[in-house]
Order: structure tokens, then C-alpha cells, then sequence
């Protein structure tokens, strides 16, 4: 191959790498600015603040909805990190083969698994045993859908620590379970939390699983034990409904969510800047 | 004061690959022992033996007897976890814990041991470091980033690190291969510093440093210890043909 054709190749490949690559994320920007469009105008600071007003009244905001997500998440992020992060760890960890093979496959077809499917789930063991729709069925349902994806995130970020900071603390004489606990985990933590990001971003926005275990409210949670409004069910209310004025605050409503996905993720990054194993 | 390590016919496997064939060796006392053979001769598993480290690779094993003041350290109810703290290492790669201080990588070990008191972490990093040679260098810095220093400097640091827990036997894997000529000189002045206070058997590629460092030296060569003796002797009067073979350079 002459090097004038080797060259016309080269240019080739790279100009068709990078039209896919701008092909990838153009999705994402015309949603991002479609959302911007279409929402920018209903947000405002009552949009923050308030309750949703009756149907034909105008404004009124999205606030139960914002707290209803955020206690749900909680609530999720409480039930599903503890068990994803410890177990990660002891799938990475493990001198044992069998029981982590299995684990790891168990939890690749969890997360292959339709979010609804968790919903039916904690419908049966929470909703009906309980009689009544809550803010922990919601939180049970997006807990589950959380503990896969931290599973095997953390397992991945703790398999990437060198095996010579391992050595060097057994060779100091601590015993293993402190080594992977003080030594093997903070120097995972970066990545550990970007793997907690990615599962709250997509517990963020899930909504099937929400229907028939948080089932929304319009009013301030009132309790746990209580049906909970959530931010990606108020944006179904509304976008389903035929007012106009409604169908604004859904888009508003899906700009909020994104943005708090957003910056959360932001923080979490900003907070573990530096201090990683990946040097 | 050092322990003295008596190893009786210790074999050591990985899977079903014997690496270590029955090998008998005494590390001296409050003397510098110098393990060489070339790449593969099972001279890093063999110290590795010595404070119970190789059974952590999943599919190692280890059979035979080491003996550390007349006690077998694979002796039945043994706890790895106390051998280490009473034979300590230290890595080919300088690996200090990168989240943690210089300071908190010396506490390390005493902390992790449950030593909780601040003046007497301070007393021992002090002391640690001192020892390490490291202590004028970094008394000024010991809350930066341990992976801030200089590659002597880490492994050094990974010294002290190993000190500060108080071991009787400081086990050396390779610990200059990856530091620069004078970074070395410096880590060999200190192992004849140390060697007072404990003793220390070190493994190492290069002759000239065993010949430098060391009072005793045991040439390994496919799993078995070919020769072992005072170090003059095993570099100026080999028994063995394949000794000569090797300190003369015609192989490995």
C-alpha cells in the first residue's frame, strides 16, 4: 500500500469517527435545548416554592414533587448503597471464584431487568401487606433498581486499585477486612461515587416503578407511610393532561429534574477531585 | 534487637508449579541476608515465605517450616496478621497509600492496630522517619500527599512506614530496582544503618548491591538454593559452577 493511499484511508477513518461521534450526542443537545425552549418559560421562583393549583387556576409549582424525589431517593440511597457498595467490594475483593461469578451474573440480569418489574415487586411486599401507597414502596422500588448498578460499578472501580497498596498494608500486618475497608475503598472513592451518581441520575427519573408504589400526591408528603408526590410523576400527570398551561409545567418539571441530576453529579465530582488511584 | 529466621525444607506452590523446592536457609541475626538467581528463581516467593505473604495470591501454598525465634510461623494457629507486624516489607515499587498524608502513612500500621493516642503516633512517625533517613526531608511537609514525593523519597517513606510498627526482620523485595543511582546509594546506607536494630534479608537483581549491602548471600537458580554463605566467598569463591557461571554474567 503506497503511503498516498495509507494517508487517504487514515483522513477517511478519522473524519467518519468524528461525524459519529457529533451524531452521538446531537440527540442529547436537541433535547437539552428543546427542553430549554420549551420549559425556560414556566420556570420561575414559584415554580420552586409552591403547591400545584387546581386545574384552571394559573401557576403554582412543582415544590411537594422536588421534596417528594429527593426524600425518595434518600430513602433509596439508604436502603440500596450500603448493600451495592459493601457487596462490590466483596465481589472484587473475594478470593473465592463460584458465588461471585454467580453474583455478578445475577446482578447483570437485575440491571437488564424492566424498572416496572421492581415496581411490582414492592407493590406486592410493601403496598398491599401495608394497604396503601408509599414513600417507602417508592423508596424500596428505586432502592432495588439502585443496588445492581453500584454493584458492579464499585466491584469495577475497587478491581482497578493496584494490587501493590493491598500488599502493603497485609504486609504492615493489618488484617484483610481493614485493608479493604481503610485502605481499598478510599482509594476507590472517586469512582465509587461516580457510580452512585450514575444510579441516582437514573432513579431520578424513573417513573413506572413510582406509579403504583409512591402513586404522587398534590400535597406535602405527609408521612412515609403515606402516598408521595415525585418530580417524573408530576411530569407525567402533566404531560398527559390536556391543558396548556400544564403541559409548560411538565417541561419545566423535566428541566428541574435534569438540572438537579446535573448538579448533583457536578458536586459529587468536584468533591472527589484528586485523592484516586488513577494517576 | 533482630530475630534470626531458621527456614527448614519450605516448598511453595502456585497451583500446581512448584516454586520453591526444599529450600534450608538461615537469615543471621542483625545481618543483611542478599537473595539473588535470576528472574523466575523463586527468590522473590522465597521472602515472600518468610512473613506469610504468598499464601495471599489465591492458589499458593506453602509447606516446610520457617522459624522465627524457635517458632514456626506455619505452625497450626499461627496468625498471619501477627507475623507481619513482626516481619515487615517492603515492595519492589515504592506504594505509599495515595489518599493518605506522609504522616498518615506512617501511622498507618499503628493505627489500624488500634494505637489511637496523638502524642504517641507523633513520637513514632518521628522516630519512624528518623530511622528511614527521611526525617529532614519531609518534617516540614508531613501533611502533603504521600505520592507527592520523589520515587527515593516514597520508598523511604514506605521504610519508615514498615519501621513504625516495630519489626524484628525487615524483609526487601527488589527495593531500588525502580529508583535511580542515587536514590539507591541512599537506600543502601540506610540498610547498614538499620541492620543494628534489626535484621534484614533483601532480595535484589543487582550483584554489585548484594556484594555492597550484604554479609550473607544465597544464589537461587530454578526453585532451589544452589549456594549460600558469606557473601566474599559466594563472590570470590564459588563452590558451584552455575554461582560462578552466574556472578561472572555468562547467564541469567
Amino acid at each position: 500500500m503506497s503511503a498516498r493511499v495509507r494517508r487517504l484511508i487514515d483522513t477517511a477513518v478519522g473524519v467518519v469517527t468524528f461525524a459519529a461521534a457529533i451524531l452521538a450526542i446531537c440527540p442529547l443537545l436537541l433535547i437539552l435545548g428543546f427542553l430549554l425552549y420549551q420549559g425556560v418559560s414556566a420556570i420561575n421562583l414559584d415554580f420552586f416554592l409552591h403547591l400545584p393549583k387546581p386545574v384552571g387556576e394559573a401557576g403554582g409549582g412543582v415544590a411537594n414533587a422536588i421534596v417528594g424525589s429527593l426524600i425518595m431517593i434518600g430513602l433509596a440511597g439508604a436502603a440500596g448503597l450500603p448493600i451495592g457498595i459493601l457487596g462490590g467490594v466483596y465481589l472484587a475483593e473475594s478470593r473465592d471464584r463460584r458465588l461471585p461469578w454467580l453474583l455478578r451474573f445475577v446482578a447483570d440480569v437485575l440491571n437488564g431487568v424492566p424498572s416496572i418489574v421492581f415496581g411490582i415487586f414492592a407493590y406486592t411486599v410493601l403496598v398491599i401487606p401495608m394497604r396503601r401507597f408509599s414513600a417507602f414502596a417508592g423508596g424500596l422500588a428505586l432502592g432495588l433498581i439502585m443496588i445492581p448498578i453500584v454493584l458492579r460499578t464499585t466491584e469495577e472501580m475497587v478491581r482497578l486499585v493496584p494490587n501493590a497498596l493491598r500488599e502493603a498494608g497485609l504486609g504492615l500486618g493489618i488484617p484483610q477486612w481493614k485493608v479493604s475497608l481503610r485502605i481499598v475503598i478510599p482509594a476507590a472513592r472517586a469512582g465509587i461515587i461516580t457510580g452512585v451518581m450514575v444510579a441516582v441520575a437514573r432513579i431520578a427519573g424513573e417513573t413506572a416503578p413510582l406509579l403504583f408504589t409512591a402513586l404522587g400526591n398534590r400535597f406535602w408528603h405527609q408521612g412515609l407511610d403515606q402516598p408521595i408526590a415525585a418530580l417524573p410523576l408530576q411530569i407525567y400527570a402533566y404531560a398527559i393532561a390536556p391543558y396548556d398551561d400544564w403541559h409548560r409545567q411538565a417541561w419545566a418539571g423535566a428541566l428541574v429534574l435534569i438540572a438537579l441530576v446535573f448538579l448533583a453529579s457536578l458536586a459529587a465530582r468536584l468533591a472527589t477531585r484528586g485523592r484516586t488511584v488513577a494517576r | 534487637m533482630g530475630d534470626g529466621i531458621y527456614v527448614k525444607g519450605l516448598e511453595a506452590w502456585f497451583g500446581d508449579a512448584r516454586i520453591l523446592k526444599g529450600v534450608d536457609l538461615t537469615v543471621a541475626p542483625n545481618a543483611v541476608t542478599a537473595i539473588i538467581g535470576p528472574s523466575g528463581c523463586g527468590k522473590s516467593t522465597f521472602i515472600r515465605c518468610l512473613n506469610r505473604m504468598h499464601e495471599t495470591v489465591p492458589g499458593a501454598r506453602v509447606s516446610g517450616q520457617v522459624l522465627l525465634n524457635n517458632e514456626d510461623l506455619y505452625a497450626p494457629g499461627v496468625d498471619p496478621v501477627q507475623v507481619r507486624r513482626r516481619i515487615g516489607m517492603v515492595f519492589q515499587k515504592p506504594n505509599p497509600f495515595p489518599t493518605m498524608s506522609v504522616f498518615d502513612n506512617v501511622a498507618a500500621g499503628l493505627r489500624l492496630a488500634g494505637v489511637r493516642r496523638r502524642s504517641r503516633l507523633q513520637e513514632e512517625v518521628e522516630r519512624a522517619l528518623r530511622h528511614a533517613a527521611l526525617w529532614d526531608e519531609v518534617k516540614d511537609d508531613l501533611d502533603k500527599s504521600g505520592v507527592s514525593l520523589s520515587g527515593g523519597q516514597q520508598q523511604r517513606l514506605c521504610i519508615a512506614r514498615a519501621l513504625a510498627v516495630d519489626p524484628q526482620v525487615l524483609l526487601m523485595d527488589e527495593p531500588c530496582s525502580a529508583l535511580d543511582p542515587i536514590a539507591t546509594a541512599r537506600i543502601e546506607e540506610l540498610i547498614h544503618d538499620l541492620k543494628k536494630e534489626l535484621t534484614i534479608a533483601i532480595v535484589t537483581h543487582n550483584m554489585q548491591q548484594a556484594a555492597r549491602v550484604s554479609e550473607w548471600t544465597g544464589f537461587f537458580l530454578l526453585g532451589e538454593l544452589v549456594e549460600f554463605g558469606v557473601t566474599k566467598e559466594i563472590f570470590t569463591t564459588p563452590r558451584d559452577q552455575r554461582t560462578e557461571d552466574y556472578i561472572t554474567g555468562r547467564f541469567g
